[in-house]
């Protein structure tokens, strides 16, 4: 888990993870925001389901993937926050796999 | 119409601004497109906001000369499109971007592929449990959003990326609970051979790099020789074992971990654009074949920056100029003899700036270990393979890459192959005695990034030209 060195004053924006309100800073990742929270994770893998979290924060790893306004598998690394922007964790798809 | 342009550039980091910025002095109509929300790559990530907010100071004097660049790259008549991916790139040059939803075409008579470094991937028992992170992706989120660490951070790794992560860290207010140096022992006197050249082209680079260490071994717990990590946890990381050279194990608490083993060239465009790659023995990696000017085995197709060979912020600049201007000697902006009396003094600045090279990778060779991950261990994040799959299909009498993608589904995943390429191709290298440069990675083939239908679909309302 991750934490702010400054306060944000004047330029932060709600964002939802799961239906939370949640404060972020503008021009912030969504990734970043995920880190700051408690439950650390942003989607479960796709055969075992085990949690997984932002690993590379470079738009490689595709760990950090989640629903972002409905969009399944967005990369939370490389997109910024803006008000009101809903975000939800992705479950795996076991159901496609059998 | 599709959109034409004289010079596309991909990426916006050192190498790509400056070859924009150089390609515009002469008035070339040159796109960057880049896949983030502001200029500057990964080493000058966030540095608009940071300088906004007062934060660039913690990360150093090198980090602030970024936005000098940034403001040149912003007033250089480039058009600069963020938040923008490529995926295809065909002969001819067609290449096709998504942005926004929205997929379109690009004509160009001249591409440069700035597109960076990735760090290498970092096998052990619990890599991908919450809480294990690399140092590049801490040191982003402190770039780029101003966190640190919320407890005791543990960072083990190999490089100057992990000491240069660590002091800002520290000068950031976030806490250290212990370093895990992971550079082998030996290595330092191995590497000394090759420092006096290192000290005439770079004697700063050096010797701040000195004074990391020295200060990082006096203000944290700094464990030398560490061979060994495993991580434990129930749905996060709990606990971490290490294990030293001369065999001492620990175990501690731990809730964060940040890893590093040194930086590889991105190369998938240029894999799928079938150019011709040469293996680096000194950088344990593929970069593409290149010409003097950047240019590689396809015709108009330019390489600049840490993608054509790690080799630091400064030479990716000077790369980045001297690919732009041989893309403006060959459109006929500059006559050859023009161009090479503005070649030569940027061949010696790149002399200079890669001198430290040769003794960075010989000190910071990362260990084998990391290249023969436990049967155990996941080597494909995103498709769950673990090494023995890859060894048994290996002792079945398959060793190419792409056999073993198609039998275990290793590198299938969105990462498209990116965190278990070269781990794949060292396990087989090794259970079937070739070497890695024999096998190559698996094929990559468009889209190298991934898109929706629907990105693709909107390709048929912007009247692409076939």
């Amino acid at each position: 888990m991750f934490q702010k060195t400054h306060e944000i004053t004047g330029n932060e924006v709600t964002i939802y993870i799961d239906g939370t309100p949640v404060v972020a800073e503008v021009g912030e990742t969504v990734a970043a925001v995920l880190l700051r929270q408690r439950s650390l994770w942003s989607r479960t893998s796709l055969l075992s389901g085990e949690p997984r979290a932002p690993y590379c924060m470079m738009g490689v790893c595709f760990e950090c993937i989640a629903i972002i306004d409905g969009a399944f598998s967005t990369q939370t690394c490389l997109i910024t926050v803006c008000d009101g922007m809903r975000v939800e964790r992705q479950l795996g798809c076991p159901r496609i796999l059998v | 119409m599709n959109e034409k342009v004289d010079l596309l550039v991909i990426g916006a980091g050192p190498a790509g601004m400056s070859a924009a910025i150089f390609a515009r002095n002469y008035g070339l109509k040159v796109l960057v497109v880049d896949e983030q929300d502001a200029p500057g790559g990964q080493i000058w990530r966030g540095i608009e906001q940071a300088s906004r907010a007062g934060n660039a100071d913690v990360l150093g004097a090198s980090y602030s000369k970024g936005k000098v660049v940034v403001d040149k790259f912003r007033s250089c008549g480039a058009e600069y499109r963020s938040n923008t991916r490529v995926w295809n790139i065909e002969p001819g040059l067609r290449v096709f971007i998504t942005g926004a939803g929205v997929t379109s075409v690009v004509d160009t008579d001249y591409v440069l592929l700035a597109t960076g470094a990735q760090e290498r991937p970092v096998p052990f028992p619990g890599w991908t449990l919450p809480g294990v992170m690399t140092v590049g992706a801490g040191q982003i989120v402190l770039k780029s959003s101003g966190q640190v660490p919320a407890d005791p951070v543990w960072i083990a790794g190999n490089g100057p990326l992990p000491l240069l992560y660590a002091t800002q860290l520290l000068k950031a207010g976030g806490q250290i609970a212990g370093y895990l140096d992971t550079t082998p022992p030996g290595q330092l006197l191995r590497a000394m051979p090759r420092i006096l050249n290192a000290l005439t082209g770079a004697p700063m680079d050096i010797v701040k790099g000195l004074a990391w260490l020295m200060d990082l071994r006096r203000k944290a717990n700094y464990v030398p020789s560490v061979t060994g990590i495993e991580v434990f946890g129930e749905n996060r990381v709990e606990r971490l074992d290490y294990i030293t050279a001369n065999g001492n194990k620990k175990t501690v608490e731990a809730s964060l971990l940040l890893v590093h083993e040194g930086i590889v060239p991105t190369i998938h465009p240029t894999l799928s654009l079938g150019c011709e790659h040469e293996w680096d023995a000194d950088q344990l990696s593929f970069a593409p074949k290149l010409d003097v000017w950047g240019e590689s085995s396809q015709e108009n197709v330019f390489v600049a920056g840490d993608g054509a060979g790690i080799g630091g912020v400064e030479a990716a600049q000077v790369r980045g100029q001297i690919s732009a201007l041989r893309v403006l000697i060959k459109n006929g902006n500059l006559s050859d003899r023009e161009g090479e009396k503005l070649f030569r003094p940027m061949r010696s600045k790149l002399k200079r700036a890669l001198a430290p090279r040769a003794f960075l990778d010989k000190l910071y060779r990362p260990r084998n270990a990391i290249f023969e991950p436990e049967d155990n261990t996941l080597v494909c994040r995103c498709e769950e393979v673990v090494a023995s799959s890859i060894r048994h299909q290996a002792a079945m009498g398959h060793f190419q890459p792409d056999k073993i993608k198609a039998l275990t589904r290793a590198g299938m995943g969105p990462c498209q192959g990116r965190q278990c390429n070269y781990t794949v191709a060292h396990i087989l290298a090794d259970a079937t005695n070739r070497t890695v440069p024999d096998l190559g990675l698996y094929r990559v083939r468009p889209p190298f990034k991934p898109l929706t239908v629907d990105e693709l679909a909107s390709l048929a309302d912007n009247g692409v030209d076939s």
